[in-house]
């Protein structure tokens, strides 16, 4: 069926089944590669997108559920210059492999509209992604640099 | 010209060293190598160093990026030498090329350096430098990524040295042109500077004259006292890429027209395919074809999620390859048994070895740890395309390039020159890439020739990648030891199943006057392989176990009696006083929490670990705190140093608390995430590294940190409760108190 779409601002028509993962749409029909595939059960977080402000795991979201919806991706929050958290994360030098980070990016973006100085706990709590490599400490001090409110090289005003 | 040729060479001579009597840069290689990885206005000056008109010096790395930060520390060396400005310095990935192989290391480099030794370059490259003697041209059709080896290898034994050579170029066109001697020259900010004058050269003027002349095997390399970007925090090069979603992996790769595949394997392994009903996806949308191989199904349809939800739906009905009865259960008997069937032949001994043992008093304790998994998040998958005319090409992670490319023609049944492959940045390896560990690459190539002049990307779901890895084996160790007056050990005997061959890694550090090792084969169906840290990520474990035990039964505090075995180590008693150090051992801890200590060298690096643990009254177990002390000689790049040693221990501990894969009725039984649990951002502990420079050669660093987590960890559980795990993973156990 003909899906409209808000992907990153811009109008997309997709024609696909009602259940198509949004995951793959983005991917396979958007082309929209930086979301990544890591498990499929919603379980690992690397697909994580923003519905609405909100994280998602578009793995496990079918395409209809989003049909209204305001959907950003990796490739959207950096759309215009580094965000502050992707700007934080070169500055700490978070990434190894870097494949999970697009969706750890995401998650670690909306818990810190919402809530900008969390702490270790609520951090734990709310970004459940798995990192293969273990850039958990990595992350921990970039967050906790932006919750501090430094000033990230690199990151738009 | 001719004259300048000599003095390049001559100069090497007057040092003392060996020179390879075999042409570094035959002149034949240098208009393939143009051709093959050169842009207009570059041209190579030596192996992997081309320099272009604008100055830009471009590191052609044969590796692949699977996140270790490899592409910097190597460009970092290479800038070192050749004196470049950071700011113009790339790395390229090198084509899967027999130029830029394995063998051209060996054979150009390392069989000339005086300082290489069986110690300090990798097991995978020792056969080829060491059986080589007086046939210089041994060559390997390798590209291999792993064995910590990019640094300490690639960058000591090669990257370093054509770096040299081509600063000794670039000032040999310098001086012809202003008739000068070399010795009035330097580089400095890619420029070569004429010291009397002051007047300088941009490195892009001189580089088309300087690719004229031949790179020195030996040239001049700058003391370490004289780096300026070695031993630096460079930023990485490749993690701007990583934040915004712009670099390609694999599974990333889009191709004209491409499809997609889903794969159903034999659960049980070695079972065959005896009969696939593909009416029941019929009538789902998009399915282009069923493809049946010997041991598989493949759905290829359109889209992946259309392939995935009709190989989902499929039931294929497999063989057992009378492998239905295999278990975890049954897989640990066997090892007992086999460890109980004596004699066992001890395949390496120090001192009197097992005799010592006679008529003493022993200590006796086995330990095992389980199958893993390498769960790398980017699941497995190749994107291939066979044209009926008779090429095949290729994207993919793989951690050889050049092997990968020459096992793809061989499945195709094609020559390796009808092959292409696009060696593509992997989201993560661990040893699933390695040679050997082929089988997405071997079902992607089967599905593109059943569908010829179609591109077809296969994708394992994450259910396939963790039920048809090649696992980090299941090993079971029997220790015997004696010991002396002041409880330390006088014999050391270690027995361990094996699934392929004796480990040197069994081998201890510690002082131990008579020392015996006995490997057992065990065979079984499971396909085993290497795993970040490979042999140590189990050998770790057992021998830094045994010793805490030890230590504990003679009444001795484990630090001190490890000392007392290391009185001959300066370097591993360094890092110990290190690590305790920092981690504040003997101070007072809060009530339930208790430290643990343990030390494992492997790669050329020594690296110590304090786990300090709380266990709770209900046997609840946190580890607050892991600090890290390791020496690797010297670090490249400090900062991406630490971070492999981090990662290694998030890496190593996800092992240790509940990593497991069990075998049932033949197959595996872990499916995804939720049943093959891996430590999460809640669960890591706060991770302290403590760099130590020595002058020690090059240690590596992508596996180094691993294999100490898992006993220091257990080791301290033991201190906080009284327990001792001498079986993987933690989560097994029970760790209240009297339980």
């Amino acid at each position: 069926m003909q899906i409209q779409l808000n992907v990153n601002g811009h109008a997309r028509q997709v024609d696909v089944e009602a259940d198509a993962p949004l995951l793959w749409v983005i991917r396979d029909e958007l082309n929209l590669t930086g979301t990544k595939f890591g498990c499929g059960v919603g379980a690992c977080g690397a697909c994580t997108v923003h519905v609405n402000g909100k994280p998602m795991r578009s793995c496990i979201l079918p395409v209809s559920a989003v049909v209204d919806a305001q959907i950003t991706t990796i490739e959207g929050i950096g759309a215009e210059g580094l965000s502050a958290v992707q700007a934080a994360w070169i500055s700490h030098q978070v990434p190894q492999c870097g494949y999970c980070q697009s969706g750890v990016i995401m998650a670690v973006s909306a818990l810190l509209a919402g809530n900008p100085a969390p702490t270790e706990d609520q951090l734990g709590t709310l970004v459940t992604n798995i990192c293969r490599c273990g850039t958990y400490t990595r992350m921990r001090a970039a967050v906790s640099a932006l919750a501090a409110g430094a000033q990230v090289p690199g990151a738009r005003k | 010209m001719i004259s300048r040729r000599k003095v390049l060479l001559s100069g090497a001579a007057a040092a003392g060293t060996f020179i390879v009597g075999y042409a570094l840069w035959p002149s034949g290689r240098i208009g393939r190598a143009d051709r093959l990885a050169a842009k207009p206005g570059e041209r190579f000056l030596a192996y992997w160093i081309k320099i272009a008109d604008d100055d830009i010096v471009t590191v052609v790395i044969p590796h692949c990026d699977m996140g270790t930060g490899i592409f910097t520390a190597l460009l970092q060396m290479a800038a070192e030498e050749l004196g470049a400005d950071w700011d113009k310095t790339r790395a390229e990935t090198a084509p899967p090329d027999p130029l830029f192989a394995n063998g051209a290391l060996v054979e150009g480099f390392a069989l000339g350096q005086a300082s290489m030794t069986r110690d300090s370059i990798p097991a995978f490259l020792q056969g080829s430098v060491f059986a080589a003697g007086n046939r210089l041209a041994q060559f390997m059709d390798i590209q291999v990524t792993g064995g910590s080896s990019a640094v300490r290898t690639t960058g000591v034994y090669g990257v370093r040295i054509a770096a040299a050579a081509a600063r000794e170029m670039l000032i040999a066109a310098a001086a012809d042109r202003l008739k000068a001697p070399l010795d009035a020259f330097y580089t400095e900010g890619s420029q070569v500077i004429h010291k009397p004058s002051g007047q300088r050269f941009r490195f892009g003027e001189l580089a088309a004259a300087a690719a004229r002349y031949r790179p020195s095997s030996h040239p001049a390399l700058k003391p370490r006292s004289e780096y300026t970007l070695v031993g630096r925090d460079i930023p990485r090069i490749d993690i701007p890429a990583k934040v915004n979603g712009a670099t390609q992996y694999g599974i990333d790769v889009q191709v004209p027209g491409m499809q997609y595949a889903a794969i159903k394997i034999s659960p049980i392994f070695g079972g065959k395919l005896i009969s696939v009903n593909d009416a029941s996806i019929a009538g789902n949308p998009g399915i282009k074809k069923v493809i049946k191989l010997e041991d598989a199904v493949i759905v290829v349809a359109d889209r992946f999620w259309r392939a995935q939800r009709a190989a989902d739906t499929l039931e294929p009905v497999f063989g057992d390859a009378g492998n239905a009865a295999v278990s975890s259960t049954s897989i640990r008997e066997r090892h007992l048994e086999a460890l109980n069937r004596q004699p066992i032949k001890h395949e390496f001994s120090v001192g009197a070895g097992a005799k010592a043992l006679q008529n003493q008093a022993l200590v006796e304790r086995v330990y095992q740890v389980p199958y893993l998994a390498h769960a790398a998040m980017e699941p497995v998958n190749a994107t291939a395309l066979y044209q009926s005319a008779g090429t095949l090409e290729v994207w993919a992670g793989s951690q050889d390039g050049l092997g990968a490319r020459a096992f793809c023609a061989k499945t195709a049944k094609l020559h390796l020159d009808q092959v292409i492959f696009h060696l593509m940045p992997s989201g993560g390896a661990f040893g699933r890439r390695l040679p050997g560990l082929w089988n997405f690459l071997a079902y992607a190539v089967q599905a593109a020739v059943a569908l010829p002049d179609t591109p077809v990307k296969l994708i394992f779901t994450r259910d396939q990648d963790l039920r048809h890895d090649y696992y980090r084996p299941n090993v079971t160790s029997r220790f015997k030891a004696t010991r002396s007056a002041d409880g330390t050990p006088s014999a050391w005997v270690n027995e361990y199943t094996t699934d392929n061959g004796s480990n040197a890694e069994a081998h201890i550090v510690y002082e131990v006057p008579n020392q015996a090792y006995g490997a057992v084969k065990v065979v079984t169906p499971v396909p085993v392989g290497p795993w970040r840290s490979v042999e140590s990520s189990w050998h770790g474990f057992f021998v830094e176990s045994f010793i805490d035990e030890l230590a504990h039964e003679a009444g001795r505090d484990p630090l001190e009696y490890r000392r007392a075995l290391l009185k001959r180590k300066p370097r591993h008693l360094a890092a110990l006083e290190l690590a305790v150090q920092k981690a504040g051992w003997g101070e007072p801890l809060a009530p339930r929490r208790a430290r643990g200590i343990a030390m494992v060298e492997c790669f050329g690096t020594i690296v110590v670990d304090v786990a300090e643990v709380e266990v709770s009254d209900e046997g609840t177990l946190k580890v607050h705190r892991i600090t890290s002390a390791v020496d690797c000689g010297m670090a490249v790049n400090p900062d991406g140093f630490k971070a492999q040693i981090e990662g290694a221990i998030v890496f190593g501990l996800s092992a240790a608390l509940y990593g497991e894969i069990t075998l049932g009725g033949g197959a595996v039984e872990q499916q995804n995430f939720p049943n093959y649990p891996l430590v999460r951002l809640a669960d890591c502990p706060a991770i302290e590294v403590h760099v130590i420079e020595s002058d020690a050669p090059l240690g590596g660093g992508g596996e180094p940190g691993t294999p100490p987590v898992a006993p220091a960890i257990t080791n301290a559980i033991f201190a906080a409760t009284g327990i001792r795990i001498r079986e993987l993973p933690i989560n097994k156990h029970s760790l209240k108190k009297g339980a």
